[in-house]
């Protein structure tokens, strides 16, 4: 029965209007909007979902891992809802400001910290900076081998079998425990927490640890430990002129399409 | 650390040739390098590599640093990350590039906590800082809301992973005049933890979408998998390939390898038609490139209205066999 470890992120809901999206340029960050969600980024909720599969499949237990703060709790415990067993955030001054790098770090702790695993689940990448590193880096940190962009995951006869997405179709890649995959889209969606899932999330474990908790060195992490510097940040100007085309109906908008495509020599 | 000099790129060979993301990177990189008064390499990792450092060097690479190897055959991370561990020891560019793709995603992160430094992923824009010298790193974040710019202050190489497309490659040019090396992998095979059982092809019939000049593409608004039989006409007058947002792919109305986005293909045809899709900033960071961008929407405030030239606000299941005979007629 496996030990797996799920890593995910708290974010603001990237599914919002992009015309809700502001930044300020002075401090570098993003200005939350009004009545935007947070959620657990969706990549990681597809990473909960190939680890509750395999659940389903051969037993053992989940034990979901967040680096983050001011957690909204319904959210962040939503993977327990999912299916899995046990939250673990982590949560201290010192993991903010940080980059990729020290992200990686602070969670590799944790899972040494941790300890038993057979496999640990990341997203491909977090829905708000989309870097895609943390997984093979928390990998790199520990010394095991990682798959990345995985569609589908099996366990057979005590080896892992990947499906791992590229540019035109998949490989199927063998690999032992432990073994750290990171999810893709590919893998479908997530499954929606029944009641009862939502109910026992309720009493399930969840505990805070801090850096200290999880001996971690505070020169590697936060914006201390961060190798990457944000010199700026801004919405990139747009040059909006559609122009639309109309018509008697819309049949006919349609035809003048064409017409058009044509006198601007595009078809 | 004066002792980093150059810029490096990572290649990638593609049924035998050299990778279009590969020469864009020579490209791009050959800037980089005159800028700096440096030296533009490539590396080349594979089994049976032939000639392609020549091509490189008709690329614009001044060094190509060969690595052939039988276990160097299918990309591993174990066996791509040793060697090229090994090889930027050896060589220590001040700049390493590696195209955002499925080899490189997966090796660049891996690859940089390796050699104790950072990479900036997917990047559309890279310039040398005049004062610093640093390499400016620019990168579209929060699904393509918002862009930032990083640079790499204290440790070396400085390494980015770049975005297909997004630098241009230089005329092939076989009178340029250049140096190809060869290195020994230096290979442990029990270091490769992974294994490659099988290799499965999802070619879609037609042409590829990343080659294509004209792509129709369709939405959530398409509402099902016999809908986007109807792009099929369409595209076929056209020449066109036909791409999907992520829902269609997500729904399995089509194969997940027609995705057009952030978390798919990126593509830059001269027409872009996209009918029923919303223009989502996840979706657009697959198609910003597009030349001219048509939007078919029902929604006249979609935003993909604001990203188009010309625009019909209708239910596609009207406009679009209208617009097809039309455009069948047209082109006779």
């Amino acid at each position: 029965m496996p030990n797996m470890v799920v890593c995910v992120k708290q974010i603001a809901d990237p599914e919002a209007p992009a015309g809700s999206f502001k930044v300020d340029e002075s401090t570098k960050t993003v200005i939350p909007a009004a009545g935007v969600e947070q959620v657990v980024s969706p990549f990681d909720e597809q990473a909960t979902e190939a680890a509750v599969r395999l659940k389903d499949a051969h037993g053992g237990k989940i034990t979901t891992l967040s680096l983050g703060k001011d957690f909204v709790m319904d959210k962040i415990k939503k993977p327990l809802a999912m299916g899995a067993d046990e939250l673990i955030l982590l949560q201290d001054p010192a993991f903010e400001g940080g980059d990729s790098g020290s992200t990686a770090y602070a969670l590799a702790m944790a899972i040494k910290k941790i300890g038993e695993y057979d496999i640990i689940f990341c997203g491909r990448q977090a829905a708000d900076w989309d870097a895609g590193q943390v997984g093979s880096g928390i990998a790199e940190l520990l010394g095991i081998p990682s798959v990345t962009l995985a569609k589908n995951v099996e366990l057979l006869d005590g080896k892992v079998k990947v499906e791992r997405v590229v540019t035109d179709g998949y490989e199927v890649i063998e690999v032992s425990t432990p073994v750290l995959i990171t999810v893709s889209n590919e893998l479908g969606e997530p499954r929606y927490p029944t009641l009862k899932g939502i109910m026992s999330a309720k009493t399930k474990p969840v505990s805070t640890w801090t850096a200290q908790d999880i001996g971690a060195d505070s020169s590697k992490l936060g914006t201390a430990g961060s190798r990457t510097k944000l010199l700026k940040l801004f919405i990139p100007v747009k040059e909006a002129k559609c122009e639309i085309i109309e018509g008697e109906n819309v049949e006919d908008a349609a035809v003048n399409l064409a017409l058009k495509l044509r006198e601007v020599k595009l078809i | 650390m004066s002792e980093y000099k150059g810029v490096m790129v990572f290649g990638e060979i593609i049924e035998g040739k050299l990778a279009p993301i590969t020469i864009e990177l020579l490209g791009g990189g050959r800037g980089l390098a005159d800028n700096l008064g440096e030296e533009l390499s490539l590396v080349l990792l594979g089994s049976g590599i032939g000639d392609l450092g020549k091509e490189a060097i008709a690329f614009g690479a001044d060094k190509v640093y060969v690595v052939d190897d039988p276990l160097l055959k299918d990309y591993q991370t174990d066996s791509y990350v040793a060697v090229m561990e090994k090889v930027v020891k050896q060589v220590s560019p001040n700049i390493l590039l590696i195209g955002q793709t499925a080899m490189g995603r997966d090796l660049a992160p891996r690859l940089a906590f390796r050699l104790d430094t950072a990479v900036s992923m997917d990047c559309v824009e890279l310039s040398i800082d005049p004062d610093s010298k640093l390499l400016l790193q620019t990168r579209p974040v929060y699904g393509g809301n918002a862009r930032a710019i990083y640079t790499c202050e204290g440790t070396k190489p400085q390494i980015a992973t770049v975005r297909a497309k997004a630098m241009d490659p230089l005329e092939r040019d076989d009178a340029r005049k250049g140096e190809v090396i060869t290195i020994e992998s230096g290979l442990d095979p029990s270091l490769i933890r992974t294994k490659v059982v099988d290799k499965v092809k999802e070619e879609v019939a037609g042409i590829k979408l990343e080659d294509a000049d004209v792509v129709v593409c369709g939405g959530r608004g398409m509402g099902s998998a016999e809908a986007f039989q109807e792009l099929e006409p369409l595209a076929k007058a056209l020449g066109a390939a036909i791409g999907a947002t992520r829902p269609p792919c997500d729904n399995g109305w089509v194969l997940a390898s027609l995705q057009v986005g952030l978390t798919g293909k990126i593509v830059s045809p001269t027409l872009y038609i996209a009918v029923a899709l919303s223009g989502s900033s996840q979706h657009m960071a697959g198609c910003s490139g597009s030349k001219n961008i048509i939007a078919i929407n029902k929604d006249a405030e979609a935003n993909i209205f604001k990203e188009a030239r010309f625009g019909v606000v209708g239910d596609y299941k009207k406009v679009l066999p209208a617009f097809t005979a039309k455009v069948k007629e047209l082109l006779g």
